[in-house]
């Protein structure tokens, strides 16, 4: 079942989780072949219950200690620009679309957001924009977002420090 | 009456010495070889979240020359304890007996803590700071961002200008970081002996930077 997952980090962003769940995002999503919906909402005030979307199986939660199951079930992720959310979604090798709270201008970790879609390792629109988007997108220009190296970083060090 | 003049010279001519002596720390950093006597002592400094994870990946590289490992996390920190200790467990079954310990300090920053309240508690945390790094008596301290890395390098930093022990400063910028540094990162890149950048923009910005490509 083609599955779609929203997540919102540690914080609120009411106005993703209520965009996402209008009628005409569903239809679109409906009409991508896009199944189920699974809402990690975070803080929000916002948590919609399996019945107020008849068109798509509607999942939704709070918080909970691993999110990497859903990450994993997730056919496309929807983020907020945290930097946490994008690379896990990106380290499971997951299509990613990048909603930026325009509400949240200059926070230091959109830094990362920018340059993941500069990269055109991810999507990248506002509220606003979001509907449009999933109607108009294109995955498969996204470019797999390779792990970083840490074993350059430990050969730096060995050879720096004189470790043998 | 002619004793202040006294105290007034002596107090300059302390504080000449003591930056002549940092000046010397810092520049002498890169001709010092822990890995030729064995082992690396090593003192890591976890935040919280993600800051934690970012350097148990990096821990996770390091050969096992690097012991034992000491790591220091904030004492309101239960997330970054549990995660180290899930680490380190699994290290253990690759190596043959656990090198590792875990200190607390306490919190120097929070997130959105105002800037002169940093200012005392990372006072107070150094108060803390120095004794542990004077009785771990790490090779480097390596630190990847949260506020506790702060108070820790400077004891670092004071050991050295005092002949004690020479540590070294590893700082490795979060990734997140594309093109700013961090506030930690802003005050340690003049004092760190390896300064890790993960973007090249940020290199491009800071010259003295180290620039590995992505590392975490």
């Amino acid at each position: 079942m083609k599955t779609v997952f929203v997540t919102v980090g540690t914080t609120s962003f009411d106005e993703l989780i209520e965009r996402i769940t209008s009628s005409d995002a569903l239809q679109t999503l409906k009409a991508r072949g896009y199944e189920r919906l699974v809402l990690q909402v975070g803080r929000g005030s916002v948590l919609p219950t399996p019945d107020s979307c008849p068109n798509i199986r509607l999942e939704a939660f709070r918080f909970k200690d691993s999110i990497a199951d859903e990450m994993k079930g997730a056919d496309l992720v929807i983020s907020h620009a945290g930097a946490g959310s994008c690379l896990e979604a990106l380290g499971a090798g997951k299509p990613l679309l990048v909603v930026v709270n325009d509400k949240l201008m200059n926070n230091h970790q959109m830094e990362l957001a920018r340059q993941l879609h500069a990269d055109s390792h991810s999507l990248y629109c506002t509220c606003s924009t979001l509907t449009e988007t999933l109607r108009t997108m294109d995955l498969s220009v996204l470019l797999p977002f390779l792990p970083g190296q840490p074993k350059n970083f430990a050969n730096f060090l060995d050879k720096a420090l004189g470790v043998q | 009456m002619s004793f202040l003049p006294v105290v007034v010279f002596v107090l300059i001519f302390l504080c000449f010495v003591f930056l002549l002596r940092l000046y010397v720390v810092i520049k002498t950093g890169s001709k010092y070889k822990p890995g030729s006597k064995g082992s690396v002592v090593v003192l890591a400094v976890a935040g919280s979240g993600g800051h934690t994870t970012e350097l148990l990946r990096l821990m996770d590289s390091l050969s096992p020359s690097y012991k034992p490992r000491h790591y220091v996390i904030a004492d309101t920190d239960k997330i970054s304890e549990e995660k180290i200790c899930t680490f380190e467990s699994s290290k253990e079954l690759r190596a043959s007996e656990p090198q590792f310990t875990i200190c607390r300090v306490p919190r120097s920053r929070e997130v959105h803590q105002s800037w002169s309240s940093s200012v005392i508690s990372t006072l107070h945390a150094l108060l803390y700071s120095v004794p542990l790094v004077y009785k771990l008596r790490p090779d480097l301290v390596l630190c990847n961002g949260p506020g506790t890395c702060v108070p820790l390098c400077a004891a670092g930093l004071l050991l050295g200008i005092l002949g004690m022990k020479k540590v070294l400063i590893v700082y490795v910028e979060s990734i997140c970081r594309v093109d700013s540094l961090s506030v930690t990162g802003r005050i340690l890149y003049p004092v760190s002996d390896y300064f890790f950048v993960q973007w090249a923009t940020l290199r491009d910005k800071y010259p003295k930077a180290i620039y590995l490509g992505r590392i975490v």
